[in-house]
């Protein structure tokens, strides 16, 4: 059975025909076409399809589409404003912090979603806050560094 | 002449023989030569193969050269991930 | 033999090799448009869906899919009969030998399931619902067989036995019986008995290690489509377009030329990525159903069924005089090959030793199959259980005679001209330098706390060359897009655009490099074996230089004058000798605007078999603190130390030295496959299978050390794979001499750590420290 779901959507009102097993996760790539939130597990142990709902951190895959109504959901779509980066977008190229690349949105949400709470994290609070998005290829050193200097950066900034 | 060393099992395929000399101005001829003197080898040596000429290793290839005083070892295969 | 190019000297002044520049296709990572294997759509498509076997062992006694090709929205189902025969031996695949009898039994069962989750049908359907519907639908009647899951048990003579035609190959006089030791190597080097006499002491153990995954974070996806004229298209995450297109087409029985492949941004592979699984089932729906079929693959089956690493059991005795030089190292090795022969053992053999300078020596290696699934290469396949096992012992000699390990090692290490143990004399390699760097590390130098220990460990890998195809084309207006076919897993397009900068003589950022589809280019073998910034960037520097040299024949042209009187120098084109002065320098915008009208564009194309590459070595540091309480172990601090040969984007080879050092460190401690008594695998999900996340890990410290490649026009050695080798001996290490206990056994789970500290208390040991 299809459900008729409204919520906002990086800013803009969306509607949407949902069945009830779809996932906010399956609603996002496969209703709205944005295939930057990625499915890594289906379980919510690797935060590669972390999205913000509410400004809340969460693992798209655990939550259900019909669940999406009425809130606010931010993807990685949703970051840059324009032509303009945001500053975690801009340092995790600079650090060279991805290199495959698929944990990359998923770790930029979360990261974002930190330094709205803590603008001034300690490694080890970006190391905690980041223990539910698995990263295989960098070994963790490059992203947290670039969380950092984004922190770093924004603060300078504000 | 080259002197060859098969490194690994494929002594089995030349009655025990693991080091030899051999004439051969490359690696087609060489396997050529070692596909003559031992028949079982041959299947061997087209399989997965590497063939190291003065510690430069050549995979996939028959047409690297070798020098008359060139030291030459054959080895399995290097694959990788 | 191809020929060599000009090589750039180490102390060139360059422009863009060696800096850090933003890598090309990182924009459309960061804000999520990347397109990865499950990101490729097509109308109309259905979803493929594969029913797996239940048990690891079974014989197929029917397979009914009357009732689920009946159900509405099923539009086509394969089993094993949809696949053609295939004959089991060894043949070429583009530049490898496989044997296509194992890769069908892979892909989908036949006559029997060999692992639990071994494909068994696949469905293709409008939507998940129904295939996966279907996929109960379909009645597969087993006479479940007796299994086997660890390696030495499947070597006991009384063992289940998987193939009834496997015959011991490698030992003369070949076994008249089956068996699930597939094969038997040997490597020998020196006179072992006279090795061992000249020994003072001579140091033993055996060692295990756990399978492990590759654990890459994208799971497996294609989307495939087939025409009515049989023409097929492939969007797939692989690192390796040709070799899937070579494996489909021969699994389907069609020719290469009917199928395009076009490789997906990869999610990360390691070395998973390189076999195939969903592509021939999605192909075959495809053709089927004659509608788009797209596969995923969860990630409970990604454990399940795709290759992991082999679980190892590894023996290790080494002799050595008092003042610590090695006179014979001897190692026996069993790998398990999961289902079907092929563990990586002739790589542990060759390179347990490699990182040593010893006269004697001997690796003997057993490939195992038991009811696993079929292992694929992870990072220097084969290397890292070896080479732990000989690092372990190696740390325990220097203990025992009271020798610095760096010393010890300094003391034994293979260098320019040492008769390694696998037959050939080493080039220049560096590891004698990231031995020193160690040394002289702050690191090294720094004090311990309690509960802590410091462990070292060196590694070694071959790295490969290979097939390799790059198109450079000079646009009309002086910009250059470049075309490799090495799938870019972590900065390759940077550190080939990087490359190409530097011999065009433009802007990095005036560079477009792209990894062309089947189609685009001639025929690239994969990216493994640390291979694609060493051979892609050969052939990008080759064709660089083949468009250098047309832009001074057009300046000839032009000017008049002979074609050897123009030189091609920071991306002018000059007069040169007599003519000097004589005519006005042009830049490449200046030559790509008149290449029309002289001749035509300007394309700079090179394929080669790149040959000559060289080995990297390595060297790891690491702190540990081990809980005495839990058993649990911390990593306080860890660098990494490797020669690079020359790094084009230094932070893309930290990178990978990080990476490397990251799934050490989680095979060292957490990762293991843990099967229940049906065989089955009982931890096939992230939570349970723990590889490291952010919190478990402190900041991996680097050293780049550049020991020029000879054969590669910028001293470039490959760098992916060592950076995995020395993990677990460094880690290893450092808890033993955190503990007091040697550990011989992978992972140093908290259990096991607990258990080994209370089995020394009780054993009344003077060496354990907590």
């Amino acid at each position: 059975m299809k459900h008729h779901v409204s919520f906002e959507l990086n800013g803009d009102p969306v509607e949407v025909l949902c069945e009830s097993e779809q996932t906010v996760l399956d609603v996002l790539r496969d209703e709205m076409q944005l295939i930057g939130t990625k499915e890594g597990c289906s379980t919510g142990d690797c935060g590669a399809c972390s999205v913000t709902v509410d400004d809340r951190l969460v693992c798209s895959c655990l939550m259900l589409g019909v669940e999406a109504n009425g809130k606010k959901i931010t993807t990685i779509e949703g970051m840059a404003e324009g032509e303009k980066l945001h500053p975690l977008q801009q340092k995790f190229l600079e650090h060279a912090a991805l290199q495959c690349g698929i944990c990359t949105p998923g770790v930029i949400v979360a990261a974002k979603s930190l330094l709205e709470r803590n603008p001034d994290p300690t490694e080890t609070e970006v190391r905690y806050w980041l223990a539910g998005n698995l990263c295989r290829c960098t070994g963790y050193d490059k992203i947290v560094r670039a969380v950092m200097d984004a922190a770093s950066e924004m603060r300078g900034a504000a | 002449m080259a002197s060859v060393t098969l490194v690994g099992n494929l002594k089995l395929y030349t009655g025990g023989v693991t080091d030899l000399e051999v004439e051969a101005e490359n690696i087609r001829q060489l396997f050529a030569k070692l596909g003559e003197q031992f028949p079982e080898l041959k299947e061997h040596l087209n399989e997965s193969c590497a063939v190291a000429i003065d510690g430069e290793i050549f995979q996939e290839t028959i047409i690297a050269k070798i020098k008359p005083n060139s030291s030459v070892q054959l080895l399995p295969a290097i694959p990788g991930g | 033999m191809q020929e060599k190019v000009g090589n750039v000297p180490m102390d060139a002044d360059l422009k863009w090799v060696g800096t850090r520049q933003i890598r090309p296709d990182g924009m459309d990572k960061v804000t999520g448009k990347a397109r990865f294997g499950a990101d490729y759509n097509l109308s109309g498509q259905l979803v493929g869906s594969v029913l797996r076997a239940p048990h690891a062992h079974a014989r197929i006694k029917s397979i009914d899919i009357s009732a689920a090709e009946a159900l509405d929205g099923v539009k086509a189902i394969v089993t094993g009969t949809d696949f053609p025969e295939q004959e089991s031996k060894m043949s070429p695949a583009g530049e490898m030998m496989v044997n296509y009898n194992h890769i069908r039994t892979t892909v989908m069962a036949t006559d029997k399931v060999l692992f639990e989750g071994h494909p068994v049908a696949a469905v293709a359907a409008t939507n998940q619902t129904i295939a996966k519907k279907a996929l109960k639908l379909i009645k597969v009647e087993y006479e479940v067989l007796p299994h086997v899951i660890d390696v030495l048990e499947a070597m006991k003579p009384d063992a289940p036995v998987l193939h009834a035609d496997l015959i011991t190959a490698g030992v003369s006089p070949a076994p008249t019986k089956a068996s699930n030791v597939a094969n038997r190597i040997e490597l020998n080097k020196g006179d072992m008995e006279k090795g061992f006499a000249e020994a003072d002491q001579i140091f033993e153990r055996s060692f295990d290690t756990a399978p492990v995954h590759q654990a890459y974070i994208e799971p497996h996806a294609c989307l495939a489509v087939v025409n009515q004229d049989n023409q097929a298209e492939l969007w797939v995450s692989t690192q390796g377009h040709w070799v899937v297109r070579a494996h489909c087409a021969r699994l389907l029985g069609w020719e290469t030329s009917q199928i395009k492949v076009v490789c997906a941004e990869i999610g990360g592979g390691f070395g998973g990525k390189t076999v195939v699984y969903l592509e021939p089932l999605a192909l075959r729906l495809a053709e089927k159903s004659r509608r788009p079929v797209k596969m995923t693959m969860s990630r409970e089956e990604v454990f399940r069924a795709s290759g992991p690493a082999p679980g190892t059991h590894v023996k290790v005795k080494i002799g050595v005089k008092n003042n610590g030089k090695m006179t014979a190292c001897f190692t026996e090795m069993m790998y398990q090959a999961g289902a079907l022969p092929g563990s990586p053992v002739s790589q542990g053999c060759m390179a347990a030793y490699a990182p040593y300078d010893v006269e004697n020596v001997q690796a003997i290696g057993h490939d195992v199959v038991s009811n696993r699934p079929k292992v694929a290469a992870y990072r220097a396949p084969g290397a890292p259980m070896s080479e732990y096992a000989v690092e372990s012992v190696v740390d325990e000699i220097a203990l025992k005679l009271n020798i610095d390990p760096i010393e010890l090692r300094l003391m034994n290490a293979a260098k320019e001209g040492t008769q390694s143990a696998h037959g050939p004399k080493f080039g220049p390699i560096g590891l004698i330098e990231t031995l020193e760097a160690a040394k002289n590390s702050d690191h090294w130098k720094a004090p311990l706390g309690p509960n802590q220990g410091r462990g070292i460990a060196s590694g070694f890998w071959y790295n490969i060359g290979g097939q390799t195809t790059v198109s450079v084309v000079l646009n009309e207006d002086g910009s250059v897009n470049l075309t490799a076919g090495t799938p870019d897993i972590g900065g390759l397009r940077a550190s080939l655009a990087m490359m190409a900068a530097e011999e065009l003589g433009v802007e990095y950022n005036a560079i477009q490099p792209v990894i062309g589809d089947t189609q685009q280019l001639g025929f690239n073998f994969l990216t493994g074996g640390s291979r694609s910034c060493f051979s892609s960037g050969m052939a990008t520097v080759e064709a660089c230089r083949e468009i250098a040299q047309e832009a001074c024949k057009r300046a000839a042209l032009i000017w008049e004058i002979p074609e050897d009187a123009v030189m091609f120098e920071d991306g002018m084109v000059r007069p040169a000798g007599d003519n000097a002065g004589a005519h006005e320098p042009m830049n490449l915008r200046d030559i790509a605007a008149i290449a029309g009208k002289t001749g035509g564009p300007i394309v700079g194309n090179c394929s080669i078999n790149a040959q000559g590459a060289a080995p990297s070595l390595g060297t790891h540091l690491v702190d540990v603190e081990v809980d005495p309480e839990t058993g649990k172990v911390d990593v306080k601090r860890y660098t990494v130390i490797q020669d690079a040969g020359r790094a084009i984007h230094p932070g893309y080879v930290e990178g990978q030295f990080q990476g490397g050092a990251a799934q050490g460190i989680g095979w060292a401690l957490n990762e293991e496959y843990i099967y229940n008594d049906k065989g089955a695998l009982d931890n096939a999900s992230f939570l349970d299978y723990r590889v490291p996340v952010a919190s478990d890990l402190p900041m991996i410290d680097t050293i780049i050390v550049e020991v020029p490649n000879p054969n590669h026009p910028y001293g470039v050695r490959g760098v992916g794979e060592t950076p995995i080798v020395p993990p677990m001996g460094a880690i290893s290490n450092a808890v033993s001499r955190a503990t007091g206990v040697r550990f011989e056994s992978l992972p140093m789970s908290p259990p096991k750590i607990r258990h080994a500290i209370d089995a020394a208390r009780a054993a009344g040991s003077t060496d354990l420290k907590m």
